[in-house]
């Protein structure tokens, strides 16, 4: 559904994203009203496809009927989980789905502007998505009095300077209103007190990409896929050690070891596996035994120890050394940190120091205590969660792979190819 | 909770066991403080926003998810809150561990030590020993102009100096740069707080040594500072301030807070302007005699003589009075002026003032005046003229020829000549300083400076704000008030005032527009004048 026209040039014109069903959804939406396309995508159970997965149609709901003052559709491009790909496929291959879907979303929530978002590398992204923008204005499809229907909606990409923590709802809105990305205290709520302090909705481009066609064929249709708490199909960007790495779009509960054996080719070498990041960096690191039963939906990954984030599938195999993955992303999100917050400034930076230490094989068993209560200090006790984003690999890899760690340590071996 | 349309005006909660009442909208910081309890913070200052990032305040909430921040949490009906669970104080062991990771630990060579919060809660709660084995971040130290020096390696980053230039100065100057360990204060390019005037409050704010002051880098250590309440003698909106003293000497003004007056703040210019207090070179001792004949006295003999004098002084009296002189010294001035039979010639004193005003944009209540002494509203309530220019200068014609008695009270006479007094039956002046214009002064009497002595000052909102002392004056010096309390009650056959409270009681008998004013009712933090009698 959402990948269908991927790789085809001819979806990225109006006329081509009409040709395959493109603008019904919003025509339809205008038909039958707010509410009604509300109750649609509540009907439909879509979740939020950013990484927490909340349920859309509530979160259209929360808004302010009635209300004198503007409301503002976000959408959130600045894709930059590690790992994550599929939003900017969606961007440079189907543009006009995302527009659409950000038609719908805003007369939805009763938005006459939508912000999009962009990560400021998406640079070809960029460049279609606003070739389609114009299209779409010299077409009628946005603008002012949409298809004739007398509601105007407007459109205005805002290219970000490339910064992880803008792509948290509220650090996107800081920066979209010029000041610095950081994070803010909620309470208050976006759909409360969001973008330029007026109620304001945030979805993730594959959500609105999906809310379109929610909004052409109706909220039961969509059930036909999924499982009853994760409905839907869902594009997985499967990467690391397999042999087809790439975007899959399939149902939500599709079985993980499917993906990686039969639809991604296995892995290179004929090697093992060894772990799994289910979703984006910033989730529990799987072993190969939690990947066995697990199933591609949101309660299925749970229920293996993980999250399915934004089903970023990174894969690794047994050559893999895990101290220097996770020292790794603790230097990214050490590097990314906003520095707001007291334990993620300085918690992130501090674990990736003792990561680089032992990584280095000047590590102590001590060290891992110490990164487990630095992790657990740094979860809960910020205002994002860009620092429990890296607790979580921390203590999953400790409790998964201590032997790795205590290889370097003990006798400063590697496990893997260093 | 029972939603009848119209909410209560308190909520009532569990904090630590103990039942509070606080009204609504009360943080649960403030809560805490109720009870005497002080959750730890950083970020979130009573004059600021509160960002909540410094996440040393967090508290458990019976009910939360997880650890709430007390500084923008609001108390609720019913909220069971725990300021010191198990939860609380082990994050707070870890916020402290974070912030001590990169921290140089430097109190030895470093200015706030002895008053930082960074120390006083490590101290408090902190873990005993450090894990952090790795090397420390070193950033340097960066002059921020103006009198602020930036220590970036003790910077726990809670922003509150970028939000006083931005919320408070309205000028924004500083700004967080780079982000996470990275980040640092800094300012825009080459543009700092040179300048600006109220800047030195940052280093005021900055709750570990990040900012200090470059007047008073190195110069004591905050322990061996008396802190005694004063009232800001440079101009005449009197702020509240603090006189932080060593070995008798003024090392620093702090502002001391009063949000009827200065909220936290005061300006850079009153901040920077102590040294005077300081000045050596002080009148010694009573002295009577003109010219040559001037010799020595001490106190019985000196106002034994003058008693004698005033008692048989022919003519008007001419009395010039000084805005740095304190209300109870003024008033002791205009009732010996009464006393005197040839009757009153007229009150006058001079101030120096500046061009313009100067506002602190977010907090409209303070504002540098242009009268750049104490007390010239208190003078003016007195009776007193202002004579003399912009400067302090000229204006006192007048009384440079006067030939009846001339009376000169803390007005340094700078501007005048040897001549002054020439022609007077009777010349006294009371002063702190020796000066070329009291050459024909029958009488030269040493007193205190405010610092050194007790009293009240009237400020430009027409408040009463007392003041106490801070230093040990010169060896004869005497307070103003208590010379002229004892001549005029010598002339009335009563009691001298003992103290500052009695002289104040006895200005307030007389004067109707401090009626009703009891020192005691003007306490530590100033209490208005009926407006009538101040605008009337």
């Amino acid at each position: 559904m959402l990948s269908e026209c991927f790789g085809d040039p001819r979806a990225r014109t109006v006329a081509g994203w009409k040709a395959v069903g493109g603008y019904e959804g919003i025509a339809r939406a205008l038909e039958i009203g707010r509410e009604a396309t509300i109750d649609d995508v509540k009907a439909s159970g879509l979740r939020g496809r950013g990484g927490a997965g909340f349920p859309t149609g509530l979160k259209w709901s929360f808004m302010p009927k009635n209300s004198a003052r503007p409301h503002y559709l976000l959408c959130n491009a600045d894709e930059s989980e590690p790992g994550t790909f599929k939003d900017r496929e969606i961007i440079r291959w189907t543009p006009h789905q995302l527009i659409e879907g950000c038609l719908v979303g805003s007369y939805a929530i009763g938005a006459s502007h939508c912000y999009i978002y962009l990560r400021g590398e998406f640079f070809e992204s960029t460049n279609v998505l606003a070739r389609a923008l114009e299209e779409a204005y010299a077409e009628g499809l946005v603008g002012k009095d949409i298809l004739g229907s007398g509601v105007d909606i407007d459109i205005t990409l805002h290219v970000g300077a490339g910064a992880y923590i803008c792509g948290e709802e509220t650090g996107l809105m800081n920066s979209l209103e010029g000041r610095r990305g950081e994070p803010r205290i909620k309470p208050p709520f976006p759909a409360a007190v969001g973008a330029f302090g007026m109620p304001s909705t945030i979805n993730n481009v594959e959500t609105l990409a999906a809310a379109a066609h929610i909004a052409r064929h109706g909220g039961e249709w969509y059930r036909q896929w999924g499982t009853e708490k994760s409905p839907g199909t869902k594009l997985f960007c499967v990467s690391g050690h397999v042999n087809k790495p790439g975007n899959y779009e399939f149902p939500l509960g599709f079985p993980l070891m499917e993906l990686i054996e039969d639809v991604c080719g296995g892995i290179p070498g004929g090697h093992a596996l060894k772990a799994v990041i289910p979703g984006g960096s910033s989730v529990p690191i799987m072993d190969a035994g939690d990947c066995r039963a697990c199933t591609l939906c949101y309660e299925g990954v749970e229920a293996a120890g993980s999250m399915l984030g934004c089903a970023s599938v990174i894969v690794m195999d047994e050559t893999s050394d895990i101290v220097k993955q996770v020292r790794r992303m603790a230097h990214f999100y050490a590097h990314e940190s906003c520095g707001q917050c007291t334990p993620c400034r300085e918690g992130t930076t501090w674990a990736t120091r003792i990561l680089q230490r032992i990584e280095d094989g000047r590590g102590t068993e001590d060290d891992l205590d110490t990164l487990v209560e630095i992790s657990e200090q740094m979860t809960g006790t910020t205002i994002c969660v860009l620092s429990d984003s890296l607790a979580m690999p921390i203590i999953s890899s400790i409790e998964k792979f201590r032997e790795d760690y205590l290889a370097l340590i003990r006798r400063g071996e590697r496990v893997g190819a260093a | 909770m029972a939603d009848n349309g119209r909410k209560a005006e308190t909520v009532t909660l569990t904090m630590d066991g103990q039942e509070v009442t606080v009204p609504r909208g009360t943080s649960l910081l403030h809560a805490a403080e109720s009870i005497g309890t002080e959750v730890p913070h950083y970020c979130y200052h009573p004059g600021l926003s509160a960002p909540a990032q410094c996440r040393i305040c967090l508290v458990e909430v019976e009910g939360a998810p997880k650890l709430q921040p007390s500084c923008v949490t609001m108390a609720a009906e019913g909220q069971v809150v725990h300021t010191d669970s198990p939860a609380a104080k082990r994050m707070r062991q870890g916020v402290l561990e974070f912030y001590l990771v990169n921290h140089p630990l430097d109190c030895p060579i470093c200015d706030m030590s002895g008053e930082c919060m960074l120390q006083d809660y490590v101290f408090d709660e902190g873990r005993e020993k450090g894990r952090g084995r790795e090397p420390k971040r070193v950033f340097g130290r960066d002059d921020f102009g103006g009198d602020v020096l930036y220590y970036g390696d003790r910077c726990v980053m809670c922003t509150r100096c970028v939000r006083f230039m931005d919320e408070v100065a309205r000028d924004s100057r500083l700004t967080v740069v780079e982000r996470g360990s990275r980040a640092v204060i800094d300012t825009f390019f080459d543009r700092g707080l040179e300048g600006a005037s109220f800047a030195g409050n940052v280093v005021d704010i900055c709750p570990v040594g990040a900012l200090v002051s470059k007047d008073f880098l190195h110069k004591a250590r905050a322990w061996d500072l008396d802190h005694t309440p004063s009232i800001c003698p440079n101009c005449s909106h009197g702020c509240n301030i603090e006189l932080h003293t060593r070995d008798n000497l003024v090392q620093r003004l702090k502002p001391r807070e009063n949000q009827e007056v200065n909220g936290h703040w005061m300006c850079d210019y009153g901040r920077a302007n102590y040294e005077w207090m300081n000045r050596p070179g002080r009148l010694e001792a009573p002295a009577v005699g003109r010219g040559s004949d001037r010799r020595a006295a001490d106190w019985r003999e000196a106002l034994e003589l003058l008693f004698a004098s005033l008692s048989a002084a022919e003519g008007d009296v001419a009395l010039v009075g000084s805005a740095t002189c304190s209300n109870e010294a003024l008033a002791g001035l205009v009732a010996l002026g009464e006393e005197m039979s040839g009757g009153e010639a007229g009150r006058v004193f001079r101030s120096p003032r500046a061009a313009d005003e100067v506002p602190l944009p977010g907090f409209p209540l303070l504002v540098r005046r242009r009268d750049l002494v104490p007390n010239s509203d208190g003078a003016e309530l007195l009776g007193f003229e202002r004579a003399g220019n912009d400067d302090g200068q000229g204006g006192l014609e007048h009384a440079a020829e006067h030939g009846g008695v001339v009376i000169v009270l803390g007005d340094e006479l700078v501007d005048q000549g040897e001549e002054f007094g020439a022609n007077a039956s009777l010349f006294v002046y009371l002063g702190t300083f020796d000066t070329a214009a009291a050459a024909n002064a029958d009488f030269v009497l040493p007193i205190t400076t405010f610092a050194e002595e007790e009293g009240s000052f009237v400020n430009a909102q027409g408040r009463v704000q007392r003041f106490q002392q801070g230093l040990r004056p010169p060896e004869s010096a005497r307070p103003a008030w208590l010379v002229l309390g004892a001549l005029v009650a010598a002339l009335r056959g009563e009691e001298t005032p003992g103290s500052a409270p009695e002289a104040f009681a006895r200005l307030a008998d007389a004067h109707p527009a401090f009626e009703g004013l009891t020192w005691e009712a003007v306490g530590d933090r100033g209490a208005a004048l009926i407006a009538e009698a101040v605008h009337g």
